[in-house]
C-alpha cells in the first residue's frame, strides 16, 4: 500500500503533448468547458461567493440577536434569513466546494484523463448558478422568501407558508438534479478510469470516502426530491401527504425528510475525512496509519447513516421502541468515527511534524470536529435530548461539525492543492495570519452556544430573554471576527491566483506522496491523457 | 487491463450542457409561477416560459445525444467509455428507484402508521378518542378522517390488463435484445414495434382509468391520502412509461432509418431496455401495494 | 500544621475564600449556563444523565487531545524527530473500537432507564389538554370544565424597544397553566395549525404539538413554585413569543383556584348574556382590543397583512360587503390556510367587537354594526 513506488516515467510523453495543452480564450471556455479542472475551479468559486452569500445572511441574523428586543428586522424576515442562510450554506457552500475539489484531484489522484462523463459534469456544475438564482430571487418577491427553517417543516412550509415555496421546491429539485449528476459521475470515473495497478486498496483516502460519499447522494437526493414534490402538492393541489385530516401525518414529512437529512450531513463529512487522512501523513511524514480500518470506517458510517434519522425528532411523540432503537442506532457511529480519530492521532504519533497550514486547520479540524461528534452523542441520548432539543445546544454542535469540520476541512484542502492549481505557494504569512484569527473568533462564536443552549434558549428565534444577552452579545463579536477574518483567506485565494507568490515545485510538500504531486505545477490543462502505471 | 490502455475520449468545449441549464431554469420558473397562477386562478406567463423551457430541454437533448451518436459512429469512442456509459445509466436508474422509494415511504407510512395511529391504534389513543372520534381505519382510506369520501379503485380489469400489457412488454423487449445480438433485424424491428405499442396502450388504459376515477369514483388527486398516494405512484409511472416509450421510439427510428447499432455495439438500445424494465419491476410494486393489497 | 507561619496560614485562609467564593461564582454560573436540574424527579435524572455524559465526554477528549498534543509537541521535524514507518496494528484497531462500545453501552443503560419512565402516562391522577396555535397556548382541564387561553404578557413597546424591558421579558403570560403539587399529571399534547412544542425545562419536558395528533407526556411536581418554558418548534412569525408559565400550588391551593375559576366562569357568562347590545364606541375599543391580541399578529396592527402571505384587511372586500360571509369566516375559520375557527377562543360580544371593529377601521368605514345576537344566528344557522 505505499505509495512512494509510483512510476512516473510516462509523464514526460504526457508533457511533450503539452503543446496542444491550448486552453480556449475568452468566457466561452468556461462556459462550454468540459475540463474537469476547469470545472473544478467553477464549483470552487461559486462555493466560495455562496459562503459569503450564506454567510452575509448569517452575519445579519448575528446582528439582530446581538441585543434582545427587534433590532433590524421583523420576525417573519428573520425566519427567512435562517432558512435561507442553512439552505445556502448546506446547498451552496459545503456540497459544491467537495464537487469542485473531487473535480480537481479525483482524475489527478487516479490518474484519469478527465471525468468520466465530462459534457454531464459542466451540466450539472451550471444548473447551480441558476437554482440559486431563483432561491435568492425569493428574497425579493410578495411574502418573502421561504421561511419555516432549512428542514422546512410541514404543514409551516404548505398551508402557512408563502407563494414563494413552488420557487423554493424547484430551485431544490434544480440542486437535487446537480448533485445526482455530480455524483454518479465520480463514482463512473473511480469504478472505471482508474489506472492500471491503481487497485482499490492503492487508492487514496479522499477518494474512497467521496465514491462512499457519492453513493450516499445518489440514495438521499431523490428522496429529497421526493418530499418535496408532496410539499409542492400538498401546498397546491390539494393532497394532504402531511395533513391529519386526509389521513396523512405532519411527521411523516419528517421522516422522509431526515431520511435525506441524517445522510445529508455526512455527505457534508466525509469528504472532509478523506482531505484530512490525505494532509496529517503528509505532513507527519509517515503512511496513514490503519488505511485498511479507515475505508471500513467510512463505509460503516454510511451505512449506518440510513438507520439513524430519528435521532432529530424524538420529541415528536414516537414510541417508546423506536425511540430507544434510534438511540442505540446514533450512538453506534460514535464507534467508527473514533476509529478514524484514533487513526489520525497514530498517524501523528512518531512522526516528524511540521506545521504549515494545511496542516494547522487539519489538527484544529480534528479537535473541534471530535467536539462537535461528543456533543453529538450527547444530543443521541433521548431524554437528554429532550432537554437540548430546538435550543442552541444543537446550533452549537451543528456548527462545531460542518464550520470547524467541514469548512475548515475544505480550507485546509484549499492551502493544500493551491500550489498544485495555481503553480505558487500561498504566502504562509497570510495563511498563519487566517489560521489564528478563525480558530480564536470560531470559538467565541460557536463555544458560547452551547452554554446559551443548555440555559434553555430555543433556536430560531429574533428575540430572547434578558438572561441570555451578555452571551449573545460575545457570540455576535465572534461571529463578525469570524467573518472578517474569512476576508484574508479570500486575499490569499486571489493573491495565488494572480499568480502572485514563490513559484511551487512540482511534489509541493517534502511528504506528499500520491500521483497528484507528479504532475507539474500548475498542472497543465491535460493530464494524464495515456494512463501512468501505477506499480 | 489490455484496454485501460487505449486513449479515453475527452470531448471538446460543448454548448449543450449550458443550453441544458438555461432550459432547466426556465422550466423551474415557468413551473413555479404556472403553479401559483393555478392556485389563484389566475393566468400569466408561467405556463409559457415552461412550454419555452421543455422546447429548450428537447432540443438540448437533440443536439445532445446527435453529438453523442456521430462520436460512437464516429468510432471515437473505446469499450472503457461503453463502460463509463452503462454504469452511468444503472446509477441513474438507482436514483429512480430511490424516488419512487419516497412515495412508496408515503404509502407505507400512511397504511401503517399514519392511518392507524388516527384511529387510536398504538401509543395515539387519545388521538383516536378527542380528536377523530368517528373515524375508522380502514384501507383504502375511502373515508378520511375529516370526513371526505371517496371510492378505491378496484384492481381487477384495467389494472390487471395493464399488468398483463407491461409484463407482456418486457417480453416482447427481451426478444427483440435477442434480435439485435443475433443481427436478426426483422425480429428486432417487429418486437420493437410491439413493445412500443403495448406502451402505448398501456397509456391509453392508464388515461382512461383516471378519467373512470374522476367521473364515477370521484377518486382524485385531493381525495385523502389513499388519492394522493395512488395517483401520484401511478401518475409519476405513467410519466416513466412515457418517457421510456419516446426513447424506445427514438431508439426504434435510429435502428429504421439510420441502421445504427451492432450486436456487439448497442448501448443507446440497451439503456433504453434497461430503463423499460424498470419501470416494469415499479409497475408490479405499484399494482400489488397500490390496487391488490 | 501547628506551627505554621502566620503568612502561609493567611495564604491558607485566603486560598478557602477564594475557593468558596469561586465555588459560588460557580454555581451560579452553572445555574445560568447549564442544563438545570429542576424539580421533578425525572428532571434530575435527566440533569445527572447530561452530566454523566458530559464528563465522560470530557475524559474521552482529554485523553485523545493529550495524545495529539503531547506527539504534536515532541514528535516534529524541528525538534529533530525521525518519522517512525509503522502504518496499522489490528490489535490496536480492536482495541479502539471495543472500548467506545463499552463505554456507550455503559451510557445506553441509565438512559434507557429514564426514558421508559419518561414515556409512562400510565395512572395519572389529571389530565390537561394542551394545544398549541399560532401564537399561543390554550390549556384544558379534562376533570373539570376549564379551559382557556394563555397568551404573551409582554407590551409590543419593549419588544420595539420603546419601553423598558423588565426581569420577565417575553417569559410572562397573561394566564398561567395552574397544576397541583404532589399528583401526577398527564399532558395531552396537541396543535390546531402547525407544530409547536411544549416546553418547561425545569420538568424535562418536551414533546411536539402536532395538529391532527395528540401526544402524552407527563410530570409530577413537589414544589410549588412558577416554572417557565416556551414554544420549541419553529411555528411561525411570532415562534418567539409563545411562553409558556406553570404555576405549581399546594392541593389546597389548586382547589380554591380551581373553585375561584369557576365562580368567575359564571360571572362573565352571565354579564355576557345581561349585556344586550353595545354601541359603536363600545364596540369598537373592544374591538380593537380584541383585534390586538388575536388579529395583529398575522393581519397586522395596520389591517394590511402581510403581502403574499397574510391577506389584508383594510380595503378588503370580505371586509367591507357582505356581513354573514365576514363573521362566517371569522367564527369557522378558513379550512386549508392559516385563518383559524375564533368561535371558541372568544365571547360572542367580543367576536362581535372585532368584526365591527375590522369593518370600520383604517378607513373601511362601512358604519356597520354587528352584534352578539348576530354571531349567535350565524352559528345557528350552521
Ligand atoms: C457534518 C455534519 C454532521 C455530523 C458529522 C454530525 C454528527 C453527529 N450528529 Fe449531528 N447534526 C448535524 C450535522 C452533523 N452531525 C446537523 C446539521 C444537525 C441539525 C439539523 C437541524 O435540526 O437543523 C444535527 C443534529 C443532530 C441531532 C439532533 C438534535 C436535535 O435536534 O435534537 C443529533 C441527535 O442525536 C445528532 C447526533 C450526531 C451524532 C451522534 C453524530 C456522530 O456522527 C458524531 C460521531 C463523532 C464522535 C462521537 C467524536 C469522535 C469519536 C471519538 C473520539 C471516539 C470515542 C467516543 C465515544 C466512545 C463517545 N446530530
Ligand atoms: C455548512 C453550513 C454552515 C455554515 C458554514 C454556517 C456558518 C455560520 N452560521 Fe450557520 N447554520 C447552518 C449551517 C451553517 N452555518 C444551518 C444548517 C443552520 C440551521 C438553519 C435553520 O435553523 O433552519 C444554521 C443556523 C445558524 C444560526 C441559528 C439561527 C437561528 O436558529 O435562528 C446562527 C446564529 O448565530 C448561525 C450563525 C452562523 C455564523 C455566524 C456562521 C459563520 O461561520 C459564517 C462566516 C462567514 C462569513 C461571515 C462570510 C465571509 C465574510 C464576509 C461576508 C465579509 C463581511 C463580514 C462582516 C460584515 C463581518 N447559523
Ligand atoms: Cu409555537 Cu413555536
Ligand atoms: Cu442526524
Amino acid at each position: 500500500m505505499s505509495r512512494e513506488n509510483i512510476s512516473s516515467h510516462q509523464q514526460h510523453a504526457d508533457h511533450s503533448h503539452d503543446s496542444h495543452d491550448h486552453k480556449p480564450r475568452g468566457i466561452s471556455r468556461w462556459l462550454f468547458t468540459t475540463n474537469h479542472k476547469d470545472i473544478g475551479t467553477l464549483y470552487l468559486l461559486f462555493s466560495l461567493l455562496m459562503l459569503f452569500t450564506g454567510g452575509i445572511l448569517a452575519m445579519m441574523i448575528r446582528a439582530e440577536l446581538f441585543q434582545p428586543g427587534l433590532q433590524f428586522v421583523d420576525p417573519h424576515f428573520f425566519n427567512q434569513l435562517t432558512t435561507v442562510h442553512g439552505l445556502v450554506m448546506v446547498f451552496g457552500a459545503v456540497m459544491p466546494a467537495f464537487v469542485g475539489l473531487a473535480n480537481w484531484m479525483i482524475p489527478l489522484m487516479i490518474g484519469a484523463p478527465d471525468m468520466a462523463l465530462p459534457r454531464m459534469n459542466n451540466w450539472s456544475f451550471w444548473i447551480l448558478p441558476f437554482a440559486f438564482t431563483i432561491l435568492l430571487s425569493t428574497f425579493f418577491m410578495e411574502g418573502g422568501a421561504p421561511a419555516a427553517g432549512w428542514t422546512f417543516y410541514a404543514p409551516l412550509s404548505t398551508t402557512y407558508s408563502s407563494d414563494s415555496t413552488a420557487f423554493f421546491v424547484f430551485s431544490v429539485h434544480l440542486m437535487g438534479i446537480s448533485s445526482i449528476m455530480g455524483a454518479m459521475n465520480v463514482i463512473v470515473t473511480i469504478f472505471n478510469l482508474r489506472a492500471p495497478g491503481m487497485t482499490w486498496m492503492k487508492l487514496p483516502l479522499f477518494v474512497w470516502t467521496w465514491l462512499i460519499t457519492a453513493f450516499l447522494l445518489i440514495a438521499v437526493m431523490p428522496v429529497l426530491a421526493g418530499v418535496v414534490t408532496m410539499v409542492l402538492t400538498d401546498k397546491y393541489f390539494g393532497t394532504s401527504f402531511f395533513d391529519a385530516a386526509g389521513g396523512g401525518d405532519p411527521v411523516m414529512f419528517q421522516h422522509i425528510f431526515w431520511f435525506f437529512g441524517h445522510p445529508e450531513v455526512y455527505i457534508m463529512i466525509l469528504p472532509a475525512f478523506g482531505i484530512v487522512s490525505s494532509i496529517i501523513p503528509t505532513f507527519a511524514r509517515k503512511p496513514l496509519f490503519g488505511y485498511e480500518s479507515m475505508v471500513i470506517a467510512t463505509a460503516s458510517i454510511a451505512l449506518l447513516s440510513f438507520i439513524v434519522w430519528a435521532h432529530h425528532m424524538f420529541t415528536t411523540g414516537m414510541p417508546v421502541a423506536a425511540e430507544l432503537f434510534f438511540m442505540y442506532a446514533t450512538m453506534l457511529i460514535a464507534v467508527p468515527t473514533g476509529v478514524k480519530v484514533f487513526n489520525w492521532v497514530a498517524t501523528m504519533w512518531r512522526g516528524a511534524m511540521t506545521f504549515e497550514v494545511p496542516m494547522m486547520f487539519a489538527l484544529a479540524f480534528i479537535v473541534l470536529f471530535t467536539i462537535g461528534g461528543l456533543s453529538g452523542l450527547m444530543l443521541a441520548i433521548v431524554p437528554a435530548d429532550f432537554q437540548y432539543h430546538d435550543t442552541y445546544f444543537v446550533v452549537a454542535h451543528f456548527h462545531y461539525v460542518l464550520v470547524t469540520g467541514a469548512v475548515f476541512g475544505i480550507i485546509s484542502g484549499v492551502y493544500y492543492w493551491i500550489p498544485k492549481w495555481t503553480g505558487v505557494m500561498y504566502s504562509e504569512k497570510i495563511g498563519q495570519l487566517h489560521f489564528w484569527c478563525s480558530i480564536i473568533s470560531v470559538n467565541m462564536l460557536f463555544f458560547p452556544m452551547h452554554f446559551v443552549g443548555l440555559a434553555g434558549m430555543p433556536r430560531r428565534i429574533p428575540d430572547y430573554a434578558l438572561q441570555f444577552a451578555d452571551m449573545n452579545a460575545f457570540i455576535s463579536i465572534g461571529g463578525f471576527l469570524f467573518g472578517l477574518s474569512q476576508l484574508i483567506f479570500v486575499w490569499m485565494v486571489v493573491r495565488c491566483m494572480r499568480g502572485k507568490g514563490e513559484k511551487a515545485t512540482d511534489r509541493v510538500w517534502e511528504g506528499a506522496q500520491g500521483l497528484e504531486w507528479e504532475v507539474p505545477s500548475p498542472a497543465p490543462y491535460h493530464t494524464f491523457q495515456t494512463p501512468p502505471q501505477v506499480k | 487491463m489490455k484496454i485501460d490502455h487505449e486513449r479515453y475520449y475527452v470531448p471538446e468545449q460543448s454548448v449543450w450542457p449550458i443550453v441544458g441549464a438555461i432550459s432547466l431554469f426556465t422550466i423551474g420558473i415557468g413551473a413555479a409561477l404556472l403553479v401559483n397562477d393555478l392556485a389563484k386562478d389566475q393566468h400569466g406567463a408561467g405556463g409559457y416560459l415552461l412550454i419555452i423551457g421543455l422546447a429548450l430541454l428537447c432540443y438540448m437533448l437533440f443536439g445532445w445525444f446527435k453529438n453523442v451518436i456521430d462520436e460512437s459512429m464516429a468510432g471515437l469512442y473505446s469499450s472503457q467509455m461503453d463502460r463509463s456509459f452503462r454504469q452511468g445509466m444503472s446509477w441513474f436508474i438507482f436514483s429512480e428507484v430511490m424516488f419512487f422509494g419516497a412515495f412508496f415511504g408515503a404509502l407505507f407510512y400512511a397504511r401503517i402508521i399514519s392511518v392507524p395511529w388516527l384511529d387510536g391504534a398504538g401509543n395515539n389513543v387519545m388521538t383516536g378518542e378527542i380528536l377523530w372520534p368517528d373515524f375508522e381505519a380502514i384501507w383504502p382510506l375511502e373515508k378520511t378522517p375529516g370526513g371526505l369520501e371517496t371510492n378505491a379503485m378496484p384492481w381487477e380489469g384495467i389494472p390487471l390488463y395493464n399488468t398483463l400489457i407491461l409484463l407482456a412488454s418486457s417480453i416482447t423487449l427481451q426478444i427483440a435484445h435477442i434480435g439485435i445480438e443475433n443481427n436478426k433485424h426483422t425480429q428486432l424491428g417487429f418486437f420493437m414495434m410491439l413493445t412500443i405499442v403495448l406502451g402505448v396502450l398501456f397509456l391509453s388504459l392508464q388515461g382512461y382509468e383516471y378519467m373512470h376515477a374522476y367521473n364515477d369514483l370521484g377518486l382524485r388527486l385531493d381525495s385523502g391520502v389513499y388519492g394522493n398516494t395512488f395517483f401520484l405512484l401511478t401518475g409519476f409511472h405513467g410519466l416513466h412509461v412515457t418517457l421510456g416509450t419516446l426513447f424506445l421510439l427514438i431508439i426504434f427510428l435510429r435502428i429504421l432509418i439510420k441502421g445504427h447499432f451492432t450486436p456487439e455495439r448497442h448501448f443507446g438500445f440497451q439503456a433504453a431496455a434497461w430503463y423499460w424494465h424498470f419501470v416494469d419491476v415499479v409497475w408490479l410494486n405499484l399494482f400489488v401495494f397500490v390496487y391488490v393489497l | 500544621m501547628k506551627h505554621c507561619p502566620s503568612s502561609l496560614r493567611f495564604v491558607r485562609y485566603l486560598l478557602i475564600v477564594v475557593f468558596f467564593s469561586f465555588a459560588q461564582q460557580l454555581f451560579a454560573l452553572e445555574a445560568k449556563y447549564n442544563m438545570t436540574s429542576g424539580v421533578t424527579d425525572i428532571s434530575g435524572q435527566v440533569y445527572n444523565l447530561h452530566m454523566i455524559i458530559f464528563y465522560i465526554c470530557c475524559a474521552i477528549a482529554a485523553i485523545v487531545f493529550g495524545l495529539m498534543f503531547w506527539s504534536i509537541l515532541h514528535h516534529r521535524k524541528s525538534k529533530g524527530a525521525a518519522p517512525a514507518q509503522f502504518h496499522g496494528s489490528l490489535k490496536i484497531e480492536i482495541i479502539w473500537t471495543a472500548i467506545p462500545v463499552l463505554i456507550l453501552i455503559a451510557m445506553a443503560i441509565p438512559a434507557s432507564k429514564t426514558l421508559i419512565a419518561m414515556e409512562d402516562t400510565s395512572e395519572a391522577d389529571l389530565t390537561v389538554l394542551i394545544t398549541g396555535s399560532q401564537w399561543k397556548w390554550h390549556y384544558k382541564y379534562l376533570e373539570y370544565p376549564i379551559e382557556f387561553y394563555s397568551l404573551l404578557a409582554t407590551p409590543r413597546e419593549a419588544i420595539n424597544n420603546q419601553a423598558e424591558k423588565t426581569d420577565l421579558y417575553l417569559r410572562d403570560v397573561d394566564k398561567p397553566l395552574v397544576l397541583p403539587t404532589g399528583k401526577k399529571i398527564r399532558f395531552l399534547v396537541t396543535a390546531d395549525d402547525v407544530i409547536h412544542s411544549w416546553w418547561v425545562p425545569a420538568f424535562a419536558v418536551k414533546k411536539d404539538a402536532n395538529p391532527g395528533f395528540i401526544n402524552e407526556t407527563w410530570t409530577k411536581v413537589d414544589k410549588p413554585g412558577i416554572y417557565r418554558g416556551q414554544c420549541a418548534e419553529l411555528c411561525g412569525k411570532d415562534h418567539a413569543f409563545m411562553p409558556i408559565v406553570v404555576d405549581v400550588r399546594s392541593p389546597e391551593d389548586f382547589d380554591q383556584w380551581v373553585a375561584q375559576e369557576l365562580e368567575r366562569q359564571a360571572q362573565e357568562k352571565a354579564a355576557e348574556l345581561a349585556r344586550g347590545n353595545l354601541t359603536m364606541d363600545e364596540l369598537m375599543s373592544l374591538g380593537q382590543k380584541t383585534y390586538e391580541t388575536h388579529c395583529a399578529a398575522c393581519h397586522q396592527i395596520s389591517g394590511e397583512g402581510l403581502p403574499g402571505v397574510i391577506p389584508a384587511l383594510k380595503g378588503s372586500i370580505m371586509a367591507t360587503t357582505d356581513i354573514p360571509a365576514h363573521i362566517q369566516i371569522v367564527v369557522n375559520g378558513k379550512a386549508g390556510t392559516a385563518m383559524q375557527a375564533f368561535a371558541k377562543q372568544l365571547t360572542n360580544s367580543e367576536l362581535a367587537a372585532v368584526i365591527t371593529y375590522e369593518r370600520n377601521a383604517w378607513g373601511n368605514n362601512t358604519g356597520e354594526l354587528v352584534q352578539a345576537a348576530d354571531i349567535a344566528a350565524v352559528k345557528a344557522g350552521e
